[in-house]
């Protein structure tokens, strides 16, 4: 009992205590443990592969990573919300048509209205998507699953199982041009990894998504308007899909209703590869786009490698379960 | 007396923070040892490390003469050790019966076997008098339901050394009256229980010795008997403490909230009373007469059936609870990792939840803003924690509910609905808490508490409205605010005096 006056001085939050260097903290290390894994594949890479460490390669790892890295980024804000959207590659199919039939010789609308249209497409699957979820109480799963299967039947339907050609020369510009050395897809890959970032850290709807996904009676409580958050992300997942569409559109010549098949699992790899919770509340749009990253990297090395596609596969697999593995090891290290 | 188990000199760091610091404990055969500290103190990590779920960075634990290393619970509860855990962890989706043999199911050639389960579990639930149908859902239960639950389990075990971490926390007067029967009963056979709880007026009932850590140091350990509940509150918060409810000149004037005939069908029914500013009104009553719904939906969690809610003199039409919080209404609800807390989050990112919009530049959160009001409130209510920065779910349960209390104070409410806002904090923190609710009604304030424990509306309620299943029975004021009035209002009549 001698220590009375000492342990007057509780360890209430100090100064003190929050100026540990960010390096040095265990949250740095949780946080960019996914990044170094990136970093040790390409050390790897570029030993064994001397034609992995070139420039036109390198960018067109970029290139490719880019439709399945804005499906990932918005697939990021859903699974934050304790959701998930399987329709992403359906819905990517309708708005490709919408924007090849709009821009093709028949139509001949400008650009612009492709992209309007494609995006537009895409908000409305995901309102609906949004507001099945959100309003009705659909489970996430099954109502985007029907989309899935819908909306792939919509874009097959439109034009008959007919893919449409001869589109405008500045749409099909749109994803084939090159600008201060990189293809237009990576920029708009980063422009929306940006805004998901600013979205996701610095506002306060950013703040609610992942309230929302923490824990969904607390955030009710907080006055958080829980089910218009959520019809909100999936909008932004749909519009995000509609855009991937316009893309893949102009990046093929054409517009193709089978296109973006099996997208969504892609996406939702990257995302769990970069450390997104599928039960919600936790993860990042810096993770995911090291995700996307990881995914391209392992594919392209394959692709020198000369391994075949199934092959790949396989490996994909087995990767998707190693990057899982250390992230949960590096989370239970933490506490220790 | 035999001495069945030794912790000694047992250190624990969390990243780097040392939380307990050479800790001994020691327990007898047959004995009960109440634990006893301040939020955060320790008691509950020494408590997980004995069962298994944290382990020690130094220290010995011996089990009779025999030394053991505990590095998972089921080895503990294999060795006979069972714990009720303050925080407690029922499947939602699970039956109560269910719940009661996860992990030990009983089965036939792998089949489970259904039968002998339930007949188990009625008998169980019979020996603490609990009348809960085994097929009920855990997530269909009450709080203080829920809670019996998980004491009926680990009671279930059969150990011969039971933890009680807060075990009557959430629980109504009746039950504890019967938990420390099956407590003294259980000691008899020569069982030994340490029994860790907020609630010092226990301790006299049950504890045979009494052992109190601050800061992750022992301070004492004495014979109950010996030991005045003052001594123990002093080596408990290192101070004296004169009076847990302090004195208040609030001035009561014109009435704020007014809730006029409200309904909610199974829930509650014809609900009418006034709430002044400068008032501190109380609702008392037994588990299930309808106080949390009444709050809830009063503040627009749940939408009434019929009936009417005025503020400041004007009829409301709330259709959810951002439009309470707008009307400077606050609820801190009753429990807080389900309704109050975001455990993945921080500190700060909890405290500053409901006020974010508020304190925004242009929808962009105020991150500076957010953590200067953050670490005001962490000092005001002098929350343990790290930093602003420590994720919630690793602070201890009473400073949990600290950050619940000033994540509403930040919203500065003019009407506060507390909803058991004491659950879970030490004498000290009570105190505080009461000291800061009357700051509140004297500014002008005014405040609606929930609690199940009487004495506590007795220590501080200006008025105290009593329900029983779903109506206001009675009202008491002033000098008639007593434990009697209050339990007599509280208690249904008709039914040949039982209460339950
Ligand atoms: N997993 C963890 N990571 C970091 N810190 C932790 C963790 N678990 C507990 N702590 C810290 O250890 C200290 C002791 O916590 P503990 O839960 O044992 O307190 P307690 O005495 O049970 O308090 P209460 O009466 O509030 O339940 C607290 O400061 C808490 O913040
Ligand atoms: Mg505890």
């Amino acid at each position: 009992m001698q220590n009375q006056e000492k342990d007057q001085k509780h360890n209430t939050a100090t100064e003190q205590n929050e100026k540990v260097p960010f390096y040095k903290s265990s949250q740095f290390w949780k946080s960019t443990g996914i990044f170094w894994a990136l970093v040790i594949l390409v050390i790897i890479m570029a030993i064994s592969q001397p034609a992995f460490l070139t420039k036109p390669n390198l960018i067109n790892i970029l290139k490719q990573a880019s439709i399945t890295g804005i499906l990932a980024i918005g697939l990021t804000l859903v699974l934050l919300t304790g959701g998930i959207d399987l329709s992403v590659g359906s819905v990517l199919a309708v708005a490709c048509m919408a924007a090849a039939f709009l821009t093709s010789d028949v139509q001949g609308f400008p650009v612009i209205v492709g992209f309007i249209a494609g995006i537009g497409v895409g908000a409305i699957f995901g309102l609906v998507n949004g507001f099945g979820i959100a309003y009705i109480g659909f489970a996430p799963f099954i109502m985007t699953m029907a989309t899935l299967s819908a909306a792939r039947g919509i874009a097959l339907v439109s034009t008959n199982n007919r893919p449409i050609f001869n589109l405008s020369r500045t749409f099909i510009d749109v994803s084939n041009s090159i600008y201060f050395g990189l293809p237009s897809l990576v920029y708009y890959f980063l422009i929306v990894a940006v805004l998901a970032y600013i979205l996701t850290k610095k506002t306060v709807f950013g703040k609610w998504i992942y309230a929302v996904g923490g824990n969904q009676i607390a955030a009710k409580y907080s006055g958080i308007n829980v089910e218009k958050v959520k019809l909100i992300i999936y909008m932004i997942m749909g519009s995000l899909s509609g855009l991937t569409g316009v893309l893949m559109a102009s990046r093929i010549t054409s517009g193709n209703p089978t296109v973006g098949e099996g997208y969504e699992l892609d996406a939702i790899a990257a995302c769990v590869i970069g450390g997104v919770s599928m039960s919600g509340g936790a993860g990042s749009v810096i993770g995911t786009v090291i995700g996307v990253l990881i995914l391209g990297v392992i594919s392209n090395g394959f692709d020198i490698l000369g391994i075949s596609s199934n092959y790949q596969r396989i490996m994909k697999g087995l990767v998707i379960l190693l990057a899982v593995f250390i992230d949960i090891r590096s989370r239970s290290r933490k506490n220790s | 007396m035999k001495n069945i188990l030794q912790m000694q000199d047992i250190c624990k760091s969390f990243s780097g923070v040392e939380v307990l610091h050479s800790v001994n404990l020691d327990l007898y055969e047959g004995e009960v040892l109440a634990l006893v500290g301040e939020n955060g103190a320790g008691k509950s990590t020494l408590m997980k490390i004995l069962m298994g779920i944290e382990q020690p960075n130094a220290g010995k634990i011996f089990l009779g003469e025999e030394e053991v290393k505990l590095d998972n619970p089921a080895k503990a509860l294999d060795l006979g050790i069972a714990m009720i855990h303050q925080e407690l962890a029922p499947i939602p989706e699970m039956t109560v019966e269910e719940n009661l043999f996860i992990g030990r199911e009983l089965s036939h050639f792998g089949f489970v076997d259904s039968r002998k389960q339930a007949q188990l579990t009625k008998e169980w639930l019979g020996n603490l008098n609990l009348r809960i149908p085994p097929t009920t859902k855990m997530q269909d239960l009450s709080i203080s339901q829920t809670q019996m639950v998980e004491i009926t389990k680990a009671i279930s075990y059969n150990s011969k050394i039971l933890i009680m971490d807060e075990p009557t926390s959430a629980i109504t007067e009746a039950e504890v009256r019967h938990l420390f029967e099956i407590i003294n009963l259980l000691k008899k056979n020569g069982i030994s229980i340490i029994y860790i709880s907020h609630k010092l007026q226990e301790l006299p009932f049950i504890a045979d010795r009494v052992q109190v850590m601050r800061d992750g140091h022992i301070i004492s350990v004495a014979i109950m008997a010996e030991k005045s509940e003052r001594q123990i509150v002093r080596d408990m918060v290192g101070r004296e403490i004169s009076n847990i409810y302090p004195k208040c000149d609030n001035n009561i004037t014109e009435p704020i909230l007014e809730v006029k005939h409200l309904n909610k069908k199974g829930e509650f029914e014809d609900v009418t009373f006034t709430l002044h500013a400068g008032e501190k009104l109380g609702i008392a009553g037994l588990m299930g007469a309808g106080r949390t719904e009444l709050v809830s939906t009063i503040f627009c969690v749940n939408r009434p059936d019929s009936g009417e809610v005025w503020v400041d003199g004007e009829k409301v039409n709330f259709r959810k609870p951002s439009d309470a919080i707008k009307k400077k209404i606050a609820l801190v609800p009753e429990d807080r990792k389900l309704m109050g807390l975001n455990l993945a989050m921080n500190v700060q990112e909890n405290a500053t939840m409901c006020i974010d919009k508020n304190i925004a530049k242009f929808y962009f959160l105020n991150n500076p803003k957010g953590s200067l009001l953050a670490k005001e409130m962490v000092k005001k209510l002098s929350i343990k924690a790290h930093s602003t920065k420590q994720e919630v779910g690793n602070l201890s349960g009473g400073n949990q509910q600290k950050v619940v209390l000033a994540k509403w104070l930040l919203t500065e409410p003019d009407i506060l609905l507390f909803d058991e806002p004491t659950r879970g904090i030490d004498v000290g923190a009570k105190a505080e808490i009461f000291e800061l609710i009357n700051n509140l009604v004297m500014n002008g304030k005014a405040a609606l508490i929930i609690s199940s424990e009487m004495q506590e509306l007795v220590g501080i309620a200006d008025r105290v409205i009593v329900m029983c299943e779903g109506k206001i029975t009675g009202e008491v004021k002033g000098e008639e605010i007593t434990q009697e009035n209050i339990m007599a209002l509280a208690s249904p009549k008709n039914k040949n005096g039982s209460i339950n």
